[in-house]
């Protein structure tokens, strides 16, 4: 899971002058298709009580408040990843971090993840996780139509229709927006777990045993070269109100220009 | 050797709009670098892909042509394109920002450890200098070294849920990956009598059985019924636009002026559209001859959707919508007033 900005309300004060974006305006919430997809899991758990269910995120240390979310709604026990030398990390540097910490985690079945983060829109930490980790991916996921002891069946929401796959574990499952949406608060969880920081494990880079060149930017093989405020050229346009007659004028240009048959 | 390379998305053989507009510019970048333009297909019955591609200006497909290899998976095409890049050395890689491409791009970078862009909206080529400061440890002089590099791939694209533009760079890693939307380049043949030459994959030597893991138990492919990129009118809603009745006007005045509805995407997470027609950088790319945007402000991601439409006409109650500035057209008002004398005074003087 994780936090990110609310970059879907986006007020006036989000932009600073020079065109950056004013972080600190901006209220962190959960991103939503990973709602989607901790919804999935304690489905999973609804039907199997044996299920442990881990969140785990990687950002500041006030990520943790995700974590605190994933356990008032029924997980097990959260993980988070931060450190300095995390920071700065591309999707294919965080990918591998992400990656590192599952292995650490020991024995797993099933990776959910959303989709996509809303702040970057990439989808693409999930596959690569999948690649790091050696297992097989199912994007898209929609909905879970079947469950075994060794297998699982899930319904995939694509461009153009939709797909139903059957994959063994252990596998990543990315899941999408369309996916049921994840259940409130559980008061009992809720009551439980506020004040009791012992089921969230802080782990940093050695502890997961990373490889130094592989995170942080030293890891990243993308750079931005530069950023450019968008300066928008203004056009001369015709201000006209909504009045009858600015209407008529309105439409009888675009007819008289042919932009309207 | 370190040509640019397209993977080429098909269904049933036929190749998709998406890959012949990366192919068209594909082109454009390859003469630039002086190399070779070269695609990629895995699919079955691919019998006919050369008159579909060559006239793109492609000089090279790569084909792996198997009934095993269709519908595509994941596992069995990203090894196949794997090998084919170690063996290759291609210093560029374009996907499309498909389902698919989206779920094989990052495989692949993940598995080479190659940088990748999703969702660029422009791709230029151009020079880079890498200036790094250096302090020696005994004397504590600083040096300064330029490393110049030549001929990168400039992945541009808008960033940060605002109005940014980023430039992305792969300074040390190859191929140079991007994934771009369809409808973002435009399709344009090369020459008609273009031709190029078919190399056979060997790709049994690239896949094992264990990649097969993901089986297909079902398929339900259908053609969109919402063509926004054919519609010569789009009229297109925002969050302005207030509820999902409103923008029942927005069907009315598209059906008088045989066009299409389009979305913002603030319209379309508000619950008022369906995420089919919604237009931007992670939507569609359209280029109408006239789009008429209701109660739309006009973040960057909106806008790098739509900026090249003929005629823009604007409808908003703020004078100072960003999208006004880019618009012929300024109408100050309720989308709820306007559209419904836009229909009345079309009729009027249609006839």
């Amino acid at each position: 899971m994780k936090q990110v900005p609310d970059t879907h309300n986006v007020g006036k004060d989000a932009m600073k002058e020079d065109g950056t974006m004013n972080r600190a305006a901006l209220p962190a919430i959960i991103n939503p298709e990973d709602l989607n997809a901790l919804e999935q899991a304690l489905r999973i758990k609804d039907n199997y009580p044996n299920t442990q269910i881990t969140v785990l995120t990687m950002g500041l240390p006030k990520a943790a408040e995700v974590l605190k979310e994933g356990l008032y709604r029924g997980a097990d026990k959260g993980i988070l990843l931060t450190d300095r030398k995390l920071g700065g990390s591309d999707t294919l540097a965080t990918s591998y971090a992400i990656a590192q910490a599952i292995k650490n985690v020991g024995d797993y079945d099933m990776v959910l993840c959303g989709r996509q983060a809303i702040d970057g829109d990439t989808a693409q930490v999930g596959p690569q996780a999948a690649e790091k980790l050696s297992i097989p991916q199912i994007t898209y996921a929609e909905e879970i139509e079947n469950l075994t002891e060794s297998s699982i069946t899930v319904r995939r929401r694509l461009e153009s229709g939709i797909e139903t796959v059957k994959c063994p574990f252990p596998v990543l499952i990315t899941v999408h927006g369309s996916a049921a949406a994840c259940r409130t608060r559980n008061a009992k969880f809720y009551m439980k777990n506020k004040n009791d920081e012992s089921k969230i494990i802080t782990w940093g880079a050695d502890d997961i045993k990373v490889e130094d060149d592989k995170v942080g930017k030293a890891g990243s093989p993308t750079t931005v070269k530069k950023i450019d405020s968008v300066v928008l050229q203004a056009k001369e346009s015709k201000k006209l109100t909504d009045s009858d007659g600015d209407i008529d004028v309105l439409i009888k240009d675009l007819l008289s220009n042919h932009i309207l048959g | 050797m370190n040509n640019l390379f397209v993977f080429c998305e098909t269904e049933n053989g036929v190749v998709a709009d998406v890959s012949l507009e990366l192919l068209s510019k594909g082109k454009k970048l390859a003469q630039t670098l002086g190399c070779k333009l070269e695609a990629v297909a895995v699919d079955y019955n691919l019998y006919n892909i050369g008159r579909q591609i060559y006239k793109y200006g492609v000089d090279v497909i790569h084909v792996a042509d198997d009934r095993k290899l269709a519908p595509y998976q994941t596992l069995p095409t990203q090894k196949i394109i794997c090998d084919l890049v170690k063996q290759e050395q291609p210093q560029i890689m374009l996907f499309g920002a498909t389902s698919i491409g989206r779920d094989l791009a990052p495989r692949v970078a993940s598995a080479l450890r190659c940088g990748l862009t999703a969702d660029c909206t422009s791709l230029e080529i151009g020079d880079h200098e890498e200036k790094k400061t250096t302090k020696d440890p005994q004397t504590g002089e600083l040096t300064q070294t330029v490393t110049p590099y030549k001929d990168l791939l400039y992945q541009i694209r808008p960033a940060f849920g605002g109005n940014i533009i980023a430039t992305i760079l792969n300074l040390h890693t190859r191929p140079q990956m991007a994934t771009v939307r369809e409808g973002v380049m435009k399709k344009e043949v090369f020459d008609e009598n273009y031709k190029g030459e078919i190399k056979k994959i060997d790709w049994q030597k690239s896949v094992t059985d264990l990649d097969f893991a993901v089986e297909i138990i079902s398929r339900h492919i259908e053609k969109s019924k919402i063509n926004l990129k054919a519609a010569p009118v789009i009229v297109a809603g925002g969050y302005g636009v207030g509820s999902k009745e409103n923008f029942q006007l927005l069907h009315e005045l598209a059906d008088v002026l045989g066009g299409q509805v389009g979305a913002s995407r603030a319209a379309v997470d508000a619950g008022f559209c369906e995420h089919e027609r919604q237009i931007g950088q992670t939507g569609v790319t359209v280029r109408p001859k006239l789009y008429i945007a209701c109660g739309i402000s006009g973040q960057v991601q909106h806008r790098a959707g739509m900026q090249e439409s003929s005629i823009i006409v604007s409808i908003n109650t703020d004078e100072n919508a960003p999208i006004n500035a880019i618009a012929d057209y300024v109408v100050t008002g309720d989308v709820a007033t306007v559209l419904p004398k836009m229909i009345k005074y079309y009729k009027a003087n249609s006839k």
